[in-house]
C-alpha cells in the first residue's frame, strides 16, 4: 500500500505519519493528504477534545487547572476577537 | 464614547461569520457527561450541586410537575453558566440579548399555560378572578388578570436582559472611571473599592438565574397543580 508520496522514509507512507515524524520536506505533502471532509474535521476536534480531557481533567486528582486553561483560552479567544474595538483605547497621544 | 460603550453588546461576527452559535455553544464543553459510577472531580462536583438543586426546586411539584424535571435544570445549568462566564474579561454574554432570552421565557411559559388548560381547564379560568371579589368589580379585575397573566413572558425576558446588561454596563463605567481617576490618588482607592463590591454583587447574576427559574417554577405550579 505504498501511497504516491512516499518518500525517503522506511516503509511507512506519509499519509499515516503523525506529525512530529514527518520530515520538514514532507510537510506540504502530508498537510494535503490529510482528511479535509467535514467528518474528518469533526474527528479530529473530537479526538482534541479527549486528549486534554483524558489529560487534564479525568484524572484521579484533578486541580483547578484543567478548567482554569480553558477559561484562560476563551478570555484570549475573546480578546483577540474584539481586538479592533480595543486599540483604540490604548494609552496613546496619537490614535 | 457613547457608541464604545455599546459595542462589546453586539452580537459578535469574526470576518462576517456570525461566532455567537459558538460562544452560546461553549459553556456545553464545561458540563462533562458522567460515564461512571465514580467520577472525576469535575463532574462530581457538579452532580452534588445538581442534585442539591433539583432537590430543592422539585420538592413542592407533585407528580405531574415533575416531568419537566430535566427541562429546569437544563435551563437553570445553560442560564447560570452562561451568566458566569459573561464575567471574565472581554467574553460576549448571550444573555444580553433581548431576542435570547424572550425565545426562552415565551415557549416555556405558553407550555405552562397550555398544559393547565388541557388538564384543568375550570382550574386554570379559575385564576383570573380571585376569592371573594365585590361584584362590581369582577369585569374590571378579569381584565387586570388577564393583563397580568400575559405580561408574564414578557416581563421574565426584560428582567433578565435587564439585570445582565445594567450590570456589566456598570463594570464597564467603573472601571473606566477608576482608569480615568489614577492619577487623582485620593479617591482612586475608593473608587477601587466600590468596583469591587460590584463585582462581587454582580455575582449574583448566579442568584438572578434562581430567580428566573423560580418565577418559571411558580407559575407551572400554579397552572399545574392548584
Amino acid at each position: 500500500m505504498a501511497s504516491p508520496a512516499c518518500f525517503s522514509s522506511f516503509s511507512v507512507p506519509v499519509k499515516e505519519k503523525k506529525l512530529m515524524e514527518v520530515k520538514l520536506g514532507e510537510l506540504p505533502g502530508w498537510i494535503l493528504m490529510r482528511d479535509f471532509t467535514p467528518k474528518g474535521i469533526a474527528g479530529a476536534f473530537q479526538r482534541g477534545y479527549y486528549r486534554y480531557y483524558n489529560k487534564y481533567i479525568n484524572v484521579k486528582k484533578g486541580g483547578v487547572a484543567g478548567i482554569s486553561m480553558v477559561l484562560a483560552a476563551y478570555v484570549l479567544f475573546n480578546y483577540c476577537r474584539s481586538y479592533k474595538e480595543l486599540k483604540h483605547e490604548r494609552l496613546r497621544k496619537y490614535h | 464614547m457613547n457608541e464604545n460603550l455599546f459595542a462589546s453588546f453586539a452580537a459578535p461576527s469574526m470576518m462576517g461569520l456570525p461566532i455567537v452559535v459558538l460562544i452560546v455553544m461553549f459553556p456545553s464543553i464545561l458540563f462533562p457527561t458522567p460515564s461512571r459510577l465514580i467520577n472525576n472531580r469535575l463532574i462530581s462536583i457538579q452532580q452534588w450541586l445538581i442534585q442539591l438543586t433539583s432537590k430543592q426546586m422539585l420538592a413542592i411539584h407533585n407528580q405531574k410537575g415533575r416531568t419537566w424535571a430535566l427541562m429546569l435544570m437544563s435551563l437553570i445549568l445553560f442560564i447560570g453558566s452562561t451568566n458566569l462566564l459573561g464575567l471574565l474579561p472581554h467574553s460576549f454574554t448571550p444573555t444580553t440579548q433581548l431576542s435570547m432570552n424572550l425565545g426562552m421565557a415565551i415557549p416555556l411559559w405558553a407550555g405552562t399555560v397550555i398544559t393547565g388548560f388541557r388538564y384543568k381547564t375550570k382550574a386554570s379560568l379559575a385564576h383570573f378572578l380571585p376569592q371573594g371579589t365585590p361584584l362590581p368589580l369582577i369585569p374590571m379585575l378579569v381584565i387586570i388578570e388577564t393583563i397580568s397573566l400575559f405580561i408574564q413572558p414578557m416581563a421574565l425576558a426584560v428582567r433578565l436582559t435587564a439585570n445582565i446588561t445594567a450590570g456589566h454596563l456598570l463594570i464597564h463605567l467603573i472601571g473606566g472611571a477608576t482608569l480615568a481617576l489614577i492619577n487623582i490618588s485620593a479617591t482612586t482607592a475608593f473608587i477601587t473599592f466600590i468596583i469591587l463590591i460590584l463585582l462581587t454583587i454582580l455575582e449574583f447574576a448566579v442568584a438572578l438565574i434562581q430567580a428566573y427559574v423560580f418565577t418559571l417554577l411558580v407559575s407551572l405550579y400554579l397552572h399545574d397543580n392548584t
